[in-house]
């Protein structure tokens, strides 16, 4: 009888032990199913002329996103020009000055709540204010929407990383006479460097590979994106357009985009992971 | 001149100090903008149709009438089934991890579930809407059918035709895109747990399965609850995966395999084609919704987090 218990026992130990396994290795196989049909769908739609060339009319062979993946990238550096100082003069307020205070509590928090506002609404928010006053749609706006989502990302980081240089270090420097502010730009930012490049880094992969708000902001442009003040074209809006396009040839070129926004985010990522690792 | 430079150094301690504070309160202004934002660009939807808009299950563009309990009703059965799936699975990963895996493999595997997080909402579209629709169509739902299909009641939400887009497959994607962060908390709430704790409930002789069932499990409880919560704000707002595999269609059907919409999605399709006031004015309003219902999550998700590292721990 007992014995019987002790096997009934040591059989849900294994048979729990093996659902564990397959779990972790049911994760795994979705992400290599979803890398694997990224990688073989898109490596064939891209060609040098993808990278080089304006989108050609449905049903016409060549042509590429050239002018998308400048896109993308100048609303993202735009986003990161606005989103980055801001975040990290807000991370400097919680980890140097709002500490122990109500309002750096409110504000710490609050920033733990603005990472979570699904990044719709930041593009809603942005095309409100500025789409609708301007009249029209435009690649700053769209930039506006993606630092809307950086800026929490980044001033997280940098209060987190911020907080771990030891006080000593703050306190030394005070005592040799350097003001305050240098003090916070050359010792305490200086020694947290790497983990504020981590934060952007960060902050940048997130934000490179949204769609939602860019949809009403930059919205999307099959020429290339000369000014800014007007829509601009990008991958993200792109693979969306096209995918729901009824041509083959644009499903194909959706696929080719998904490739490129794909291993560009995640090479950031993993770039962000092998600085964090080093330095820590 | 040691009195300039102190009033020297003093300006700059002023001007940094002063931006400082100018950024940490854009972090209230805007959370304060989005909302009044969205008020007074839904007015107009909010005074034609007052509360009634929350369950009018009405979306006639043509007519006027906008409602927004389809939109409501997509949002949390997606949301519902995502965490049905995604919670038990990362709780089976995590204590894959931190109880079961030599250490050299678990870090690889923690780390490959956390690109999964990496991954931008849209590759889960299109992977979505191209790979896994179809394959859902062809080989899962025929057998959940065929499976709970002749159970009364129960049996309706798994009947209607295959066609692999609608709220089950995106309910499914959904869970994909929060197992890494709810299996990133529960792996931290379970590391938590001290070593004493578990060695003597394993040197009583519990089995590794008892020992996480019985201590920590209870132990990391709270901790599980708010990472539950943060899992469950972050499916409500996604927008593009949904998009992409929900079939977008305005009503509510007592089947998991007919399309459905997301006040996201919603937003995501229609938006840009809404040219009448009213219409556009509904649409925001449906916007206002998600960001005061994900709001309310977020804050209490955060305070009950905040409550257990203050009082050191969690445990009872």
């Amino acid at each position: 009888m007992k014995l019987a218990g002790a096997r009934r026992r040591k059989a849900a130990d294994w048979a729990v032990r093996i659902a564990a396994s397959l779990g972790a290795a049911v994760g795994i196989v979705f992400l290599v199913w979803i890398l694997w049909e990224v990688v073989s769908r898109g490596a064939s739609a891209l060609s040098w002329s993808f990278f080089t060339e304006l989108p050609a009319p449905p049903g016409e062979a060549g042509g590429g996103l050239a002018n998308a993946i400048l896109g993308t990238v100048l609303i993202s550096a735009g986003a990161g020009l606005l989103g980055v100082p801001a975040g990290i003069m807000a991370g400097i307020y919680l980890a140097e000055y709002g500490q122990g205070t109500r309002f750096g509590g409110l504000v710490g928090f609050m920033v733990n709540v603005m990472m979570g506002v699904p990044s719709i609404i930041a593009g809603l928010f942005v095309y409100t204010l500025i789409v609708v006053s301007l009249g029209h749609f435009s690649g700053y706006a769209g930039a506006v929407a993606l630092a809307l989502l950086m800026l929490p990302i980044v001033a997280r980081t940098t209060a987190d990383m911020m907080a771990l240089v030891p006080d000593s270090l703050r306190e030394s420097a005070l005592a040799l006479g350097a003001p305050r502010w240098r003090v916070i730009v050359q010792i305490v930012a200086r020694s947290a460097r790497s983990g504020l490049l981590t934060g952007i880094l960060l902050a940048v992969a997130r934000v490179s590979g949204e769609t939602a708000p860019l949809l009403f902001t930059a919205l999307n442009s099959p020429y290339w994106p000369h000014s800014f003040s007007g829509p601009t074209a990008n991958l993200t809006v792109t693979i969306f357009n096209y995918a729901m396009s009824p041509y083959r040839s644009w499903q194909q070129a959706a696929w080719g985009a998904s490739f490129v926004i794909t291993a560009g985010v995640l090479a950031v990522s993993l770039l962000t992971r092998y600085i964090l690792r080093r330095t820590t | 001149m040691s009195l300039e430079n102190t009033s020297r150094r003093n300006t700059g301690d002023v001007l940094f100090h002063g931006a400082a504070v100018l950024a940490a309160a854009l972090v209230l202004l805007l959370i304060a903008g989005i909302f009044t934002d969205l008020v007074r660009h839904s007015w107009l939807s909010i005074t034609t149709f007052g509360p009634r808009f929350l369950w009018s299950g009405a979306w006639n563009p043509v007519t006027g009438e906008f409602g927004a309990a389809s939109s409501l009703y997509g949002t949390f059965a997606t949301t519902i089934i995502a965490l049905v799936v995604a919670v038990p699975l990362s709780l089976l990963i995590a204590l894959f991890l931190v109880e079961i895996a030599h250490p050299r493999l678990a870090g690889p595997v923690s780390g490959a579930i956390e690109i999964l997080a990496a991954i931008p909402s849209i590759i889960y579209g299109m992977w979505g809407l191209f790979v896994f629709a179809p394959y859902l169509a062809d080989h899962v739902q025929p057998a959940l059918e065929a499976l709970f299909g002749g159970i009364p009641w129960a049996g309706a939400l798994f009947s209607g035709p295959p066609m692999g887009i609608g709220i089950l497959p995106a309910g499914l994607i959904l869970a994909l895109m929060v197992l890494p962060f709810t299996t990133a908390v529960m792996r931290d709430v379970f590391g938590l747990v001290p070593r004493v704790l578990k060695e003597s409930a394993a040197g009583m002789g519990s089995t590794t399965w008892e020992v996480f069932r019985n201590v920590m499990i209870p132990y990391g409880r709270k901790g599980l609850v708010g990472g539950i919560f943060l899992g469950l704000s972050r499916a409500i707002g996604e927008t593009m995966a949904v998009t992409f595999v929900i079939g977008n269609d305005h009503r509510i059907a007592a089947s998991l395999f007919a399309s459905g919409n997301t006040i996201a999605s919603t937003l995501a399709n229609e938006f840009t084609e809404a040219s009448d006031p009213l219409y556009l004015s509904a649409l925001v309003e449906l916007g206002l919704v998600l960001f005061v219902v994900t709001f309310l999550f977020q804050v209490a998700g955060h305070l009950w987090l905040r409550r257990l590292r203050g009082g050191a721990g969690g445990g009872r």
